[in-house]
């Protein structure tokens, strides 16, 4: 009786422990920047991201090499003169995700911990939406980045010009890792 | 019982710190490692006078405006070299991404010339070179041929073809190489020096300096040219990358700008002070936007 107790807590434990990760099988991130010339727009359904639901912890990883841009001169500058890819191959955040319950569906959270671009990292804490289910949950939000903050130079004699802050969206939609 | 209870303890404590530490290694493991292709091994489609591997996108229109002064050795009289230029202005278009294909006007002899170009082999993480395919025909529309006393010329001596493999490698984010084998086929030379097929193997690269500026250097020796009349082109210059423009900023003893012009028919010396300033100036437009 106590064997079959304990052998039935550990059943417990032990799936919930299995089902706590979940490992995002779509992505997308995009940024967008308005400028007086032309929109800068670019995006990117490479990214990978894993979540644990136990303790709501999350990281992501981005290659910015992967950002498409309409106009493929843009998406040379941007990996070659802005982020600088072939030294920074990746964007990345890892953290903890608060404010959010299992049995609500949807949640209002909020996400905090380090995000880095440019190999600078910075302390961010972002809004956005959770939704979770058994077998499926996503993640998105949109939060403005200040390019200044991670070194990203703009000059000052370039023909499209650039903001200084760009508007990223994420998303992300996990399945339970098998 | 105990027992039990300890294995237990043990085996969830384990498994849940497993569990913390992977986090990482989960992410690494969904991360795709796809092949890579390198990109910008040069910031345009000329290292200086020649051609580089690089190739326009789909839909992009590229305007290319070059110059290319008379000596810098003319001195004050001649303004060292910038009363008398040597003008191309090209067109160039990408079909397809791998396919581009152009046509420019040189001022020099009134050259028309036009060009296809081929990205056949594109460096990636599996494969170590890039190398594209160029192929061009320029005529001469000049009246030249017509000038000639007590000859006779037919339509087809005004031509001269092109062929390069063009092979570069980006060494490293700042240091890119190309090797270009080359053949120019003429239908009319001037003298028994110059033969009807030229045999140039071209070597050049660039450095980065900053992220918009690099250094350019190229090189042609002629092989199979023995002429007291020409000299092999040689180019020192700088790219200065703004937004949708090059600048291209150099100093060559080649004053023609079409390939057959500076590769077999370079008449300045640049070591006896034949040294021509020149520039491109190039703007790309995104004339239909791939969807």
């Amino acid at each position: 009786m106590t064997k079959a107790f304990f052998a039935i807590i550990f059943i417990g434990f032990y799936s919930n422990l299995q089902a706590q990760k979940f490992v995002a099988d779509s992505s997308y991130v995009r940024f967008f920047s308005e400028a007086p010339i032309e929109n800068i727009e670019a995006t990117n359904v490479k990214g990978a991201s894993v979540f644990d639901s136990g303790d709501g912890r999350i990281v992501f990883s981005i290659p910015i090499k992967n950002f498409t841009f309409d106009k493929s001169l843009m998406q040379e500058h941007f990996n070659e003169n802005y982020l600088e890819s072939d030294k920074y191959p990746k964007a990345s955040f890892s953290g903890k995700i608060d404010n959010w319950s299992k049995t609500s569906g949807s949640s209002k959270a909020t996400a905090s911990g380090e995000m880095t671009i440019h190999g600078v990292t910075k302390e961010v804490s972002v809004e956005g939406d959770l939704v979770f289910t058994e077998d499926m949950v996503s993640i998105s939000a949109t939060f403005p980045i200040e390019v200044a903050n991670y070194k990203i130079k703009i000059p000052k004699a370039v023909f499209y010009n650039i903001a200084e802050i760009v508007e990223v969206t994420v998303y992300f939609e996990y399945k339970p890792n098998e | 019982m105990n027992r039990l209870l300890a294995v237990l303890l043990l085996g969830i404590c384990s498994l849940h710190s497993f569990g913390q530490d992977d986090l990482m290694s989960l992410l690494n493991e969904s991360e795709e490692s796809g092949d890579e292709v390198v990109s910008a091994t040069f910031k345009s489609t000329r290292l200086i006078n020649g051609h580089t591997i690089e190739t326009r996108p789909q839909g992009v229109l590229e305007f290319v405006i070059s110059h290319r002064f008379a000596p810098v050795n003319t001195g004050v009289d001649g303004f060292w070299g910038l009363d008398g230029a040597n003008i191309r202005l090209g067109l160039e278009y990408g079909l397809i991404d791998k396919l581009n294909v152009g046509i420019g006007r040189s001022s020099f002899n009134q050259v028309v010339d036009l060009f296809g170009k081929y990205k056949l082999l594109a460096q990636s993480s599996s494969v170590p070179i890039t190398t594209t395919l160029f192929a061009s025909i320029a005529r001469r529309t000049d009246n030249f041929f017509e000038n000639q006393v007590g000859e006779i010329y037919e339509g087809y001596h005004r031509f001269a073809y092109t062929y390069q493999a063009l092979i570069a490698r980006k060494m490293n984010n700042d240091l890119s190489l190309q090797l270009s084998p080359t053949l120019v086929h003429r239908n009319y030379v001037q003298t028994l020096d110059e033969p009807n097929d030229l045999i140039v193997v071209g070597i050049g690269g660039r450095y980065k300096i900053t992220n918009r500026v690099t250094l350019n250097a190229e090189y042609w020796p002629t092989i199979n040219q023995e002429s007291d009349r020409y000299h092999d082109a040689f180019a020192i210059g700088v790219d200065l990358e703004t937004g949708g423009h090059v600048f291209q900023l150099h100093f060559t003893n080649a004053q023609q700008i079409n390939e057959k012009g500076f590769l077999g028919e370079t008449t300045s010396d640049f070591l006896d002070g034949g040294i021509h300033f020149g520039f491109n100036v190039s703007r790309v437009f995104n004339v239909a936007v791939k969807q």
